[in-house]
């Protein structure tokens, strides 16, 4: 087995991102775990089970009846001071969305993963975000990965970010369903959990204790809802600098540091793409393809969601005139329809810059988005021109639907 | 059965008030008195998690609270949930050595018959399912008192409430209450009672031995309400009584499955006694009235039957 000689010392294994998440977590040593079968998160839970039964984790799996009961349950154990874990997708997740609220508004630091799936109706079990973006303003601190590594990574990561007192709000680790979740990817895991155990100590912080009793989830009124409303806001603020504390540590002890926007040969780029989760792989080799046919184009890649990284997204842009961002979920009715798209206008309105976006919606439901589609979206752009801008979201591959005049 | 409380009267009670007064129940609430008395045979090691109802909303207005034990709320269907999540916590960190475990905290949930019967029975089903060591107390004001008096599963025949007004076609509910302990009775738990605030004692001496048990436990009680139940204040003892006096309501419980009826009514009253003193049951014809008292007797001759003799006796006019 090959080892990798970080100062948490690792080994090289075969693993889908369901089963990176599950190691993750059992590496954190995890206390509660609640969860409810959802093609394509059902691995994670599946694997959690097994290492239950084997005794290689000291945990209590809670079998609930439904995802509304294992938010809940995990809010339940959290507020006792329990280290806990779900995964869901797709309908889980929207069934969970009263709950998603009320676990940020607690200020608990649960920790989710979500093998992201189209949602109902037609019914689709294949991968999208609209899952995911639907759940964008529930004040959960959300990563999107692109790798199995990077899932494993950030699983780790989550716990520290939500558990820090400056933070204490819930975190969402998100990666492509079945692209992810089902592939399987060469990654480097903990030889030694415990090492992992001792990077992610446990932190006293208020909580259920008859000897110290509290009430939480209390009614508040007009008069104090707004004030507890805007701690939220500002947590989810201070996170950010929180995040980038707590990439360097994982990046000094297993030697792989994330930024919450990736680039690539974005230094002399004039036109850049930029998306997020599993398809980003496919979108570097479109890059290498259109710069052998010699467009200056780079890649960006989103891995912070929540809170949103505006002034990385501002740097990685500086040099560019022209940004495609493509979407994998659709905001039905709004002046742009891609979510992040949407966010991308906004941070750079903020910054007065004049950088031309194109929005672009790929993949729904599963359509594969592949290297040629992404440079076919390029050339489709530049030929566009301004007039992207007057379509305002361009839907990619759909039967029926032309651009070209 | 271990740490059982002995129970023979109010002196046996803990003087302690673990319910804070000062909190926003209606005047006559009998709900506020059931919490006062569940406090007291839980005591300080207990854990409460709420579903939103009344006694959620009028007992913790932030800044303050009645609470003077650790109290949980989430939302309105999934106490169970979060009771379950709570025990298994309690299981395992005092595994991992992160609590103390030499002293046992008890886990109550308490919801409403809306939190309950209704949108809350598929969490409660589930927890009782997986066995969690949770007591869940269900105070029923057989509506959605704290919405402003809807129906729900648990309001009974031809009760009057906003959304089942007694008009000239439609009389008050149309369905019957749903037999929610009896359903409960059959995920084959532990311990399964029903209680009444007028008869304490009876009530208190479940609470102890529902806390008592290995496993689930599920306490329902009766709890009149003066304002959706359109009663005087002060009435709300006698409605109570009046309950078991015509068998309206019936005290029993079934411990690992053995059923016994707590309260026993040598002579029962006509329901007419309970129904004339509410409101919500005014402008019934003689016939629906009837019609009420006909399920009661059939209830009276099914409990008979299961008890195996007549402890719910005769009726006298």
């Amino acid at each position: 087995m090959e080892v990798l000689e970080s100062p948490i010392k690792q080994v090289r294994i075969m693993l889908n991102s369901n089963y990176a998440v599950a190691y993750a977590v059992r590496d954190v040593d995890v206390d509660v775990i609640a969860a409810y079968p959802i093609t394509p998160q059902t691995g994670v839970v599946e694997k959690l089970a097994e290492m239950l039964a084997n005794g290689e984790l000291d945990a209590e799996m809670i079998h609930v009846e439904s995802e509304h009961s294992a938010l809940s349950a995990i809010i339940g154990a959290s507020a006792l001071g329990a280290r806990v874990f779900t995964a869901t997708s797709s309908q889980g997740l929207e069934l969970m969305h009263e709950v998603l609220h009320i676990a940020s508004g607690m200020r608990l630091p649960l920790v989710m993963s979500v093998a992201t799936r189209a949602v109902s109706a037609p019914i689709n079990i294949w991968c999208d975000y609209s899952d995911l973006m639907n759940v964008r303003d529930s004040s959960w601190i959300t990563f999107i990965a692109s790798t199995a590594q990077e899932v494993y990574d950030t699983i780790i990561e989550a716990y520290m970010v939500a558990e820090d007192p400056r933070v204490l709000l819930p975190v969402i680790v998100a990666y492509d369903g079945f692209w992810m979740s089902h592939m399987y990817e060469p990654l480097y895991i903990a030889e030694d959990r415990s090492h992992v155990k001792a990077l992610t100590p446990r932190r006293d912080r208020i909580k259920l204790d008859p000897l110290k009793p509290i009430t939480m989830g209390t009614l508040v009124g007009p008069d104090w809802y707004f004030e507890l409303k805007y701690q939220q806001v500002t947590a989810m603020k201070e996170a950010y600098e929180v995040i980038r504390d707590y990439d360097r540590v994982i990046g000094k002890a297993f030697g792989r540091f994330y930024e919450p926007i990736e680039t690539y040969e974005i230094d002399d780029a004039e036109i850049a793409i930029l998306t997020y989760g599993g398809i980003y792989g496919s979108l570097l080799e479109a890059v290498d393809k259109l710069r052998a046919e010699g467009y200056k184009v780079g890649a960006i890649r989103l891995r912070l969601w929540r809170p949103f990284p505006l002034n990385d997204l501002l740097r990685v842009t500086k040099g560019i005139s022209k940004l495609l961002v493509v979407d994998r979920a659709i905001s039905y009715g709004a002046s742009i329809a891609g979510p992040t798209a949407l966010e991308v206008i906004a941070a750079l309105y903020r910054a007065d810059s004049g950088l031309d976006v194109v929005s672009y919606v790929a993949g729904i439901g599963g359509r594969p988005v592949t290297e040629a589609d992404f440079q076919n979206m390029f050339k489709l752009a530049l030929k566009l021109g301004r007039r992207a801008r007057e379509l305002g979201t361009l839907y990619w591959g759909v039967r029926g639907v032309s651009y070209e005049e | 059965m271990k740490n059982e409380i002995r129970i023979r009267g109010v002196r046996d009670l803990p003087r302690e008030e673990l319910f804070a007064p000062g909190h926003g129940l209606c005047a006559g609430c009998t709900a506020g008195t059931i919490i006062r008395h569940l406090l007291k045979i839980s005591g300080k090691n207990t854990i409460i998690v709420n579903a939103t109802g009344c006694v959620e909303v009028s007992t913790t207005l932030y800044p303050y609270t009645s609470w003077t034990v650790p109290w949980i709320h989430v939302a309105f269907e999934n106490a169970a949930a979060v009771a379950s999540g709570i025990e298994v916590a309690l299981k395992v960190l005092a595994r991992k050595g992160f609590i103390d475990s030499s002293k046992e905290i008890k886990v109550i949930a308490l919801a409403g018959d809306g939190g309950t019967y209704d949108i809350g029975f598929q969490a409660l089903s589930g927890m009782l399912e997986r066995g969690h060591k949770v007591m869940y107390v269900l105070y029923d004001n057989e509506a959605y008192m704290n919405t402003g008096i809807q129906r729900s599963g648990g309001t009974p025949l031809h009760s009057w409430t906003t959304t089942t007004p007694i008009g000239t076609i439609l009389r008050g509910k149309l369905q019957m209450k749903k037999p929610i302990a009896d359903i409960i009775v059959a995920h084959r738990i532990p311990y399964v009672a029903t209680a009444n605030i007028a008869y304490p004692i009876d009530m208190d001496q479940k609470f102890a031995k529902g806390l008592s048990v290995e496993g689930p436990s599920f306490i329902h009680v009766l709890q009149p309400c003066p304002t959706g139940w359109r009663f005087d204040p002060r009435y709300g003892i006698k409605i109570g009584k009046l309950a078991i006096e015509t068998a309206m309501w019936i005290n029993w419980e079934a411990l690992e499955g053995d059923f016994k009826v707590t309260i026993r009514v040598p002579r029962r009253k006509h329901v007419r006694h309970y129904l004339t003193l509410q409101g919500r049951f005014k402008g019934l014809r003689e016939e629906e009235i009837e019609e009420i008292q006909k399920y009661v007797d059939l209830e009276v001759e099914r409990i008979n039957k299961l008890v195996g003799e007549e402890v719910i006796g005769p009726r006298i006019d």
